[in-house]
């Protein structure tokens, strides 16, 4: 079995499982999340994805990115089509068919079809337990389609279909807390992850893939195009939204046991929202007086869910 | 193809069987790897009656009890995205559910045997037959093959695997039994011995499977410049099945000396008006031409058992004699020209010179009965048509106007 990359001179000689000449934009945080998923995997792995921005733009055809096999389906389907795909693996290698000892499988979709459309995919798949681990790009709104709201965005978050207008501030509904609902399914394992805390990210997939049944990450995903921010600091957003409590890391053991990650644990207090908001075209209106009220609630919104998190976490 | 040879009588086993019922023993020994199915009447005994083959230990199957019926196509997809033998099943509001996925199945080229208990479309919701389902998905590159039997059932559903997975069609196939009229009623079937089954199938050879050795890119995006051929081949594929199921029947008629060719025909060679009709439909027709028949009317009968492809050539030359196809058929087509089995027939006749006359009834919708009278009701009304020389697009029997 295969080490995990945990250190640069190991990553640097872990085989890359998506190549150059891929047609993401510039600063999209996604296939760098690829790459450090790629920087985890122990040995011969499957990639079931939803469509969505990484799908569209690392395989168009003739060519494709992905150096490991790789399938896509449909919108909503990845948990499902992965479901098979484990399932077949299993039964013929019983049936002494396949060759291979184990084969990790791996659904990735983006927030629209996790948070979304997809969502009944996953939670079925959840409760079946099968031995997946699914991953979820979350760059907080359908920006392959063109940067419409989804279940991921932020309040105050301006999109196509959540307009920042005279009256309306953007986005005013919170966002799914989709790490939670999945915990609840009382599966082996969740974590959150950024592309920023890249080792915490490596270790936390590893682990997903360690345990016997489903697991669950959740990666922080900037998007330039979509959020109006500079191509070169989708990193630096990813600690921020760490820093902001926008994207708290943590880890849910068996649906019971939550543990707060050092980059988060390590914060003596949360960075004012404002920052986080500063760095972005689609909060801009927030600037306006009009809307102090509503940033108010988001923010006591965001340190409530911050306590809470800190409660579970045994941190008080 | 391999080689089978003819069954002895004595390893057959005869048991009352569902059509459902008939279908689960030929999935059990069709030696399915994974099947993924999510409940729906009239199909649920045929995953009921598979799970408890499988808790019971008789198959080496994955059963997946999925959430939906579109995670059921997906999970299919994927399982035999890997090359396993696959199958799922489902009817009506299920079916349609899946129909986003029942074109990536068919593109893909998965070959994925589908079962389905024929049921009606809703709204109003009803849970009896009729073709509305099938008649849906027709479009969707998937092979269709309708039944008339619970044995016929059983032997399509063995012969299905064959058909899809072999190399010159790798295409998913859709097994029809009428809802409750064929999936709830009890007929005598004669079942083939396990390994008979296993050596006429065989193990499934994949083309090219997901495969951590020989990592490819499957689903993937093509826009104007590649989407045009994908569908071209697909397109190829689907044509090379009548030779390959000219095939499949032939070798399983030498295990059991059952075929029943991409349509039956039943007294046609002289008869001056046809019935052409598909799955239940197709014995009451021939009841009713033999009733006929006595009465010194030339009639006969045509049951359709291939839809997709559609054999147009030959139903075209088997008609051809005749002065009037009258269809009963279980489906409409609103706003069309007329009903989608008549459209098919229509198109098949278009270039022959000399063209018998067809005559399209829609009936049973929502399990509507359809007895001999309505045969019957038709047959006068298709005579009078043929006397004056014109006939309406389509009309409706057994309904209130």
């Amino acid at each position: 079995m295969e080490k995990a990359a945990v250190s640069i001179k190991d990553m640097l000689k872990k085989d890359q499982i998506l190549s150059a000449g891929h047609r993401m934009c510039a600063g999209c945080a996604a296939p760098t999340i690829v790459k450090l998923m790629g920087m985890a995997l122990r040995g011969p792995t499957i990639v079931c994805e939803n469509t969505g921005c990484l799908e569209v733009a690392t395989t168009i055809y003739p060519y494709t990115a992905w150096e490991i096999p790789w399938i896509h389906v449909a919108f909503e389907n990845a948990a499902a089509v992965a479901s098979g795909v484990v399932e077949a693996m299993d039964v013929m290698r019983e049936k002494g068919r396949s060759e291979d000892e184990h084969v990790d499988v791996i659904a990735i979709g983006g927030d629209g079809s996790s948070f979304d459309i997809g969502f009944g995919a996953i939670s079925g798949m959840l409760e079946r337990g099968h031995d997946i681990v699914y991953m979820v790009y979350d760059n907080g709104a359908y920006q392959n389609t063109g940067i419409q709201r989804s279940g991921a965005t932020l309040p105050g978050q301006e999109t196509t279909t959540s307009w920042a207008g005279k009256v309306e501030p953007g986005k005013r509904q919170r966002k799914k807390p989709l790490a939670e609902i999945v915990a609840a399914h009382k599966i082996p394992y969740v974590a959150t992850v950024d592309p920023y805390h890249y080792r915490d990210f490596i270790k936390k997939f590893r682990k997903a893939l360690e345990v016997e049944g489903p697991a669950f990450i959740h990666a922080f995903s900037p998007c330039p195009r979509g959020w109006r921010s500079q191509t070169g600091k989708s990193i630096e957003l990813s600690k921020l939204a760490v820093e902001t409590g926008i994207h708290p890391l943590f880890e849910v053991i068996d649906g019971e046991e939550w543990i707060m990650s050092s980059p988060s644990k390590n914060l003596k207090e949360l960075k004012p929202l404002d920052e986080y908001w500063a760095t972005q075209g689609q909060f801009r209106h927030l600037k306006d007086p009009k809307w102090d009220d509503f940033k108010k609630q988001i923010r006591d919104q965001v340190s409530h869910d911050w306590e809470l998190l800190r409660k579970r976490c045994g941190l008080e | 193809m391999t080689s089978v040879e003819k069954v002895p009588q004595d390893k057959i086993t005869i048991e009352g069987l569902t059509g459902d019922a008939a279908i689960a023993h030929a999935l059990k020994q069709s030696d399915v790897d994974v099947l993924a199915a999510y409940p729906i009447t009239p199909q649920t005994i045929i995953v009921e009656d598979f799970q408890k083959f499988a808790a019971d230990g008789e198959v080496q199957t994955r059963v997946i009890p999925v959430e939906s019926e579109h995670s059921a196509m997906s999970a299919c997809i994927g399982a035999s995205a890997v090359g396993a033998r696959v199958a799922t099943a489902s009817a009506s509001a299920g079916l349609a559910l899946m129909w986003e996925i029942l074109y990536c199945a068919a593109s893909m080229r998965m070959p994925i045997v589908f079962t389905v208990a024929n049921r009606a479309l809703s709204a109003p919701i009803n849970i009896h037959n009729d073709h509305s389902d099938g008649m849906g998905m027709r479009d969707s590159g998937f092979i269709q093959l309708y039944c008339q039997s619970s044995q016929e059932a059983y032997d399509t559903t063995i012969m299905a695997f064959k058909l899809a997975e072999d190399h010159g069609v790798l295409l998913p196939v859709m097994v029809g039994i009428d809802g409750f009229i064929l999936s709830h009623n009890v007929e005598r079937v004669e079942m083939l011995p396990d390994d008979a089954v296993q050596k006429f199938l065989g193990v499934r050879v994949p083309v090219q499977p997901l495969d951590p050795k020989n990592p490819i890119t499957m689903g993937p995006l093509a826009l104007t410049d590649y989407y045009f051929e994908f569908k071209e081949q697909q397109d190829e594929a689907i044509w090379n099945v009548p030779k390959i199921y000219k095939q499949v029947e032939a070798e399983f008629k030498k295990m059991t000396g059952r075929s029943y060719g991409m349509f039956e025909e039943y007294k046609t060679k002289d008869a001056e008006i046809i019935i052409l009709a598909m799955s239940t439909m197709g014995g009451t027709a021939k009841a009713v031409a033999d009733v006929l028949r006595e009465k010194g009317e030339k009639v006969g009968v045509i049951r359709l058992k291939m839809f997709r492809p559609f054999p147009a050539k030959e139903i075209a030359k088997a008609v051809s004699g005749a002065k009037a196809v009258m269809i009963f058929e279980k489906a409409m087509s609103f706003g069309a020209v007329t009903s989608p089995l008549a459209m098919e027939v229509k198109s098949a006749l278009y270039d022959l010179e000399k063209k018998p006359m067809v005559v399209d009834f829609v009936v049973g919708l929502g399990g509507r009965d359809v007895p001999p009278t309505t045969f019957v009701e038709g047959y006068e009304k298709t005579k009078k048509y043929v006397e004056k020389g014109k006939a309406p697009l389509y009309e409706t029997l057994g309904v209130r106007k």
